[in-house]
């Protein structure tokens, strides 16, 4: 048995191994959470005992679906290089073209870092500024450890409706954008640049072992880095849900006022937060009578509109663009919030 | 002596990805030159999206991510 045999059986081995676990305790969560308090001396009748029961029943539940998820996501990375998605996507006509592009969104790695890099490949290898634009508002928006939180903790419906909500709000917008000719309002070097078309990784011959490392390494750097965001979240969420009284939040994010939506979207944009740190939170506000609308919507603003992505932007667009951008979505999501309060 | 380059303007994983590239050099006791390139223009030009990416002698051999040692080894050797 060669090297590259033997790595992958490790990896099967482990996995057979660590699946089945993942299962078992997956769903003994309950259970585990109440020994923590009866560990503590406490019992649900009281409140802290009720924010204690919370916290051992969250984090571990939250834990263990972004485990699982940012794993899967690392492998399908392996797959979808941004390479490969703009030679999808060059040429592609407004309409399609931004379904296309939100939909790999969700799939091709991104970080905001190289946001500029990625938009100014995509314009010189020809995909229109709007499909672009439909991209880049859907990968960050619509990301694996938004929709694992949602579904650890609101359930399936919410998580899939968050995805055709925000899938939606990135094809509009980026239909929006193409329609409105923004594409004087490029800064200067952007459209004189011709990029290269180098094409520097091929991920087609990897070997399955290097996939599974790389849903690893994936794992090591999100959940590395995301979990205090989700401690803190859960902590914040506990204390909310043990402590604030019932219907507190109905009075001004329920669904009755119709001011809260825009002040959700509002208040979201300053902030910059992962979508880790802010749905524990969510869920705790949530329980007590805040609309789903209102906090979804200040969800996709904190994540979609952050004012650090857009000062990176603005190194490619002039003010214009940018007020735009970020005046679509916000109008996108705005009406998502209504509708979602109207519906539900 | 092998060129390489770093691209990508200054996020942290570029800086582990020059003192990557450093460290591998000096464990293979190869000398190498090695230049920061962080100018955005510059970067596109490579044809590179995803930072932080290496060039060595003009040709791209990775991009979007840390590369681990191995990899870099192999392109130093």
């Amino acid at each position: 048995m060669n090297e590259a045999d033997s790595r992958l059986a490790r990896w099967l081995l482990g996995l057979a191994i660590i699946v089945p676990a993942w299962v078992l305790i997956y769903g003994h969560l309950t259970e585990f959470a109440d020994a923590m308090i009866s560990l503590f001396g406490l019992t649900r009748e009281n409140r802290l005992g009720e924010a204690v029961h919370f916290f051992f029943y969250d984090t571990p539940k939250v834990l263990l679906l972004l485990t699982a998820v940012v794993f899967a996501m690392g492998i399908i990375h392996t797959f979808v290089s941004p390479e490969r998605t703009r030679a999808v996507l060059s040429g592609r006509r407004l309409g399609l073209g931004n379904v296309l592009a939100a939909s790999l969104g969700i799939v091709t790695p991104f970080c905001s870092c190289s946001a500029v890099p990625l938009f100014i490949g995509f314009l010189s290898a020809g995909v229109p500024l709007g499909v672009t634009f439909s991209f880049l508002i859907s990968a960050p928006m619509v990301n694996e450890v938004a929709l694992a939180l949602l579904f650890g903790m609101f359930g399936w419906k919410v998580a899939v409706l968050y995805l055709f909500l925000g899938l939606l709000v990135a094809i509009v917008a980026g239909m929006v954008i193409g329609h409105l000719k923004m594409e004087p309002h490029l800064e200067d070097w952007v459209r004189a640049i011709q990029a290269g078309s180098a094409a520097p990784v091929d991920h087609a011959s990897m070997p399955w072992a290097e996939r599974f490392a790389a849903g690893w390494a994936h794992v090591k750097e999100i959940v590395g880095k995301v979990w205090p965001y989700v401690l803190a979240g859960i902590a914040l969420g506990a204390g909310i849900h043990g402590y604030v009284p019932e219907d507190f939040m109905a009075s001004f994010m329920g669904r009755d006022v119709w001011w809260a939506v825009p002040a959700a979207v509002a208040l979201g944009v300053p902030m910059y937060s992962n979508a880790a740190g802010i749905i524990p939170v969510v869920e705790a506000l949530i329980g007590k009578g805040a609309a789903l609308g209102t906090v979804l919507a200040f969800m996709m603003s904190v994540i979609a509109l952050s004012a650090p992505e857009m000062i990176i932007l603005r190194k490619a667009l002039k003010p214009r663009l940018i007020a735009t951008f970020a005046g679509v979505v916000a109008t996108g999501i705005l009406i998502v919030g209504y509708v979602f309060n109207a519906v539900l | 002596m092998k060129n390489v380059k770093v691209l990508g303007s200054g996020c942290a994983k570029c800086h582990a990805t020059v003192d990557l590239v450093k460290q591998a050099a000096a464990d293979l006791g190869v000398a190498i030159e090695l230049e920061k390139v962080e100018d955005m223009a510059a970067i596109v030009g490579y044809g590179v999206m995803s930072t932080p990416a290496v060039v060595v002698d003009g040709k791209v051999v990775h991009a979007g991510g840390v590369p681990d040692k191995a990899k870099i080894a192999g392109w130093l050797a």
